[in-house]
């Protein structure tokens, strides 16, 4: 279980967020949603030790650990794949620099390629592939950490719709095949319906939890679900408060 | 060719037709200056004795730049990962594009000799700075976004180095690389004016002397081919290499 108890931070006197608190059990997907620059990357980034929190603590599988680097893989809110490597040395990435014996990180890599759709594109340049392509490749160097627990930052905003409802069953699968344990920050409501175990809406600045909803519903779920469209309407609902509250 | 280099070649032939022209209507003295018809002429007909010269400052040339490398490089690299250190280089390194290398020659002569060494050390002197300087550029550029993906990896210094940094400034790298290059020639050509008894530059001071003015230009032909030539081949493996831009 990932428990985020209390935490703060500021950057000079700006107070993002303070005292807040999350959960998350082993095996669950959350997603957060909230307004842009409410703060959701810089809590995702003082979790992972990119930034140092103020306060608070974090404790994962109940113990207590000053920051979640070396338990989390994070990714970005870009694909940030390097263009002088291929999409394999790529995903390949966190094994070279962990130091792991390549041979089996290549089967598995190359194993992660073919679940993810991207066999064939082992030896493609990042530039010579589709956004939804490098973030799939993005995906497999996520997963290559080998880490139980995985940070997702809007990781299909970049992409376009139709794309973006093909990879969402991917995300799915790191939770149904994978096991992972998954936080996510994302923009698209509909997505959070399809994906979270339970739902964080954010209000904007300190960031605090305004709402949060827990959805049982059976995955793979199907938007026309009236629960998850009355859900919908309530985070819209809140949303666009939130947005007239605004100074 | 493509239009750019068009262009360039038809300027170069306007700027040639013309220097004709003018060499031949105004009737300038061959020893003054020849027209660049007999400079090519020279140029050919007299390598056999213009080619021996050209194998020594190229040797020079080359030796300058492989030992600019062999110091540059690793200097750049500890510059970065210790910024303690590059503060301490930092005003050597201005101090040394401060002093005029020129004005050094005289005295490099009398301290590394008549021979190829005190030209290496002038070629190596004016490649060093920008190879070290542009390199050290390109590494502290590195998109921090990328640093954190290494950190967050838990990835070494070598493996950062190795992976990221390096690959990383290898544009701005190749580009004072071809900057040294073509100012290489300029250091081998003084290192041999001050004092030499082979070498393009000793050829031209020599034939100077004797009024061999078209000598003198096809010498300073042969060394800008030489130089075009070194720019051209590390464009050729720039492209090579960075085949990702
Ligand atoms: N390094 C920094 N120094 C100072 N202020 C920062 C820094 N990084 C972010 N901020 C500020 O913190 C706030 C939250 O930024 P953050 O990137 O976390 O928002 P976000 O919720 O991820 O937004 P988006 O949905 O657009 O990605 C913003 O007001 C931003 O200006
Ligand atoms: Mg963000």
């Amino acid at each position: 279980m990932l428990q985020v108890s209390s935490v703060t931070k500021y950057f000079n006197d700006q107070k993002i967020f303070s005292g807040f608190n999350l959960k998350v059990d082993q095996g669950q997907f959350h997603v957060i949603i909230g307004p842009s620059g409410c703060g959701k990357t810089t809590l995702f980034d003082a979790l992972t030790g990119v930034i140092e929190l103020d306060e608070g603590t974090l404790s994962w599988k109940q113990k207590l650990v000053f920051n979640l680097t070396h338990h989390a893989a994070y990714m970005q809110q870009k694909d940030m794949l390097l263009p002088w490597f291929s999409l394999l040395d790529n995903a390949l990435l966190p094994s070279k620099t962990g130091g792991q014996n390549m041979v089996n990180a290549k089967k598995q890599a190359l194993k992660l390629f073919n679940r993810l759709g991207l066999s064939e594109y082992e030896s493609h340049m990042p530039n010579q592939v589709s956004g939804g392509m490098r973030q799939r490749c993005a995906l497999v160097r996520t997963l290559m950490f080998n880490r139980d627990l995985i940070l997702l930052d809007e990781p299909l905003s970049a992409l376009d719709t139709i794309t973006r409802r093909s990879l969402q069953s991917l995300l799915l699968l790191l939770q149904t095949e994978f096991k992972k344990t998954i936080l996510m920050i994302t923009h698209d409501i509909e997505e959070a319906l399809l994906l979270a175990d339970e739902i964080y809406l954010l209000s904007p600045q300190p960031m605090t939890i305004s709402r949060h909803f827990i959805l049982d519903q059976p995955k793979p779920r199907k938007f026309n679900d009236p629960v998850l469209l009355k859900i919908k309407a309530d985070v819209l609902d809140k949303l666009e408060g939130d947005l007239i509250h605004e100074p | 060719m493509n239009r750019n280099n068009l262009l360039a070649a038809l300027l170069i032939a306007l700027i040639l037709g013309l220097w004709e022209f003018f060499v031949h209507i105004l009737a300038v003295p061959v020893f003054i200056l020849p027209p660049p018809s007999s400079i090519f002429t020279t140029a050919v007909i007299q390598a056999p004795r213009i080619l021996p010269h050209a194998v020594i400052t190229l040797t020079e040339i080359l030796m300058g730049i492989g030992l600019a490398l062999c110091t540059a490089v690793p200097l750049a690299i500890i510059m970065f990962a210790k910024p303690a250190l590059e503060k301490a280089f930092a005003p050597f390194l201005v101090a040394s594009q401060a002093i005029p290398v020129f004005a050094l020659a005289p005295l490099l002569v009398v301290w590394l000799g008549y021979g190829i060494a005190s030209k290496v050390f002038m070629a190596w002197v004016i490649i060093f700075f920008p190879i070290c300087i542009s390199l050290l550029e390109g590494l502290k550029s590195c998109d921090p976004e990328f640093k954190i993906l290494f950190r967050l990896m838990g990835a070494s210094f070598f493996k950062k180095l190795m992976l990221l940094y390096w690959p990383w400034a290898l544009p701005r790298f190749f580009a004072g690389l071809k900057v040294g290059v073509t100012v290489a020639t300029i250091g081998a050509v003084i290192g041999e004016w001050v004092g030499a008894q082979q070498g393009l530059g000793f050829l031209m001071i020599q034939s100077n002397a004797r009024l061999q003015v078209d000598l003198v230009f096809a010498a300073i032909l042969w060394l800008t081919a030489m130089g075009l030539s070194m720019w051209w081949i590390v464009g050729i493996l720039e492209k090579r290499i960075i085949k990702w831009n």
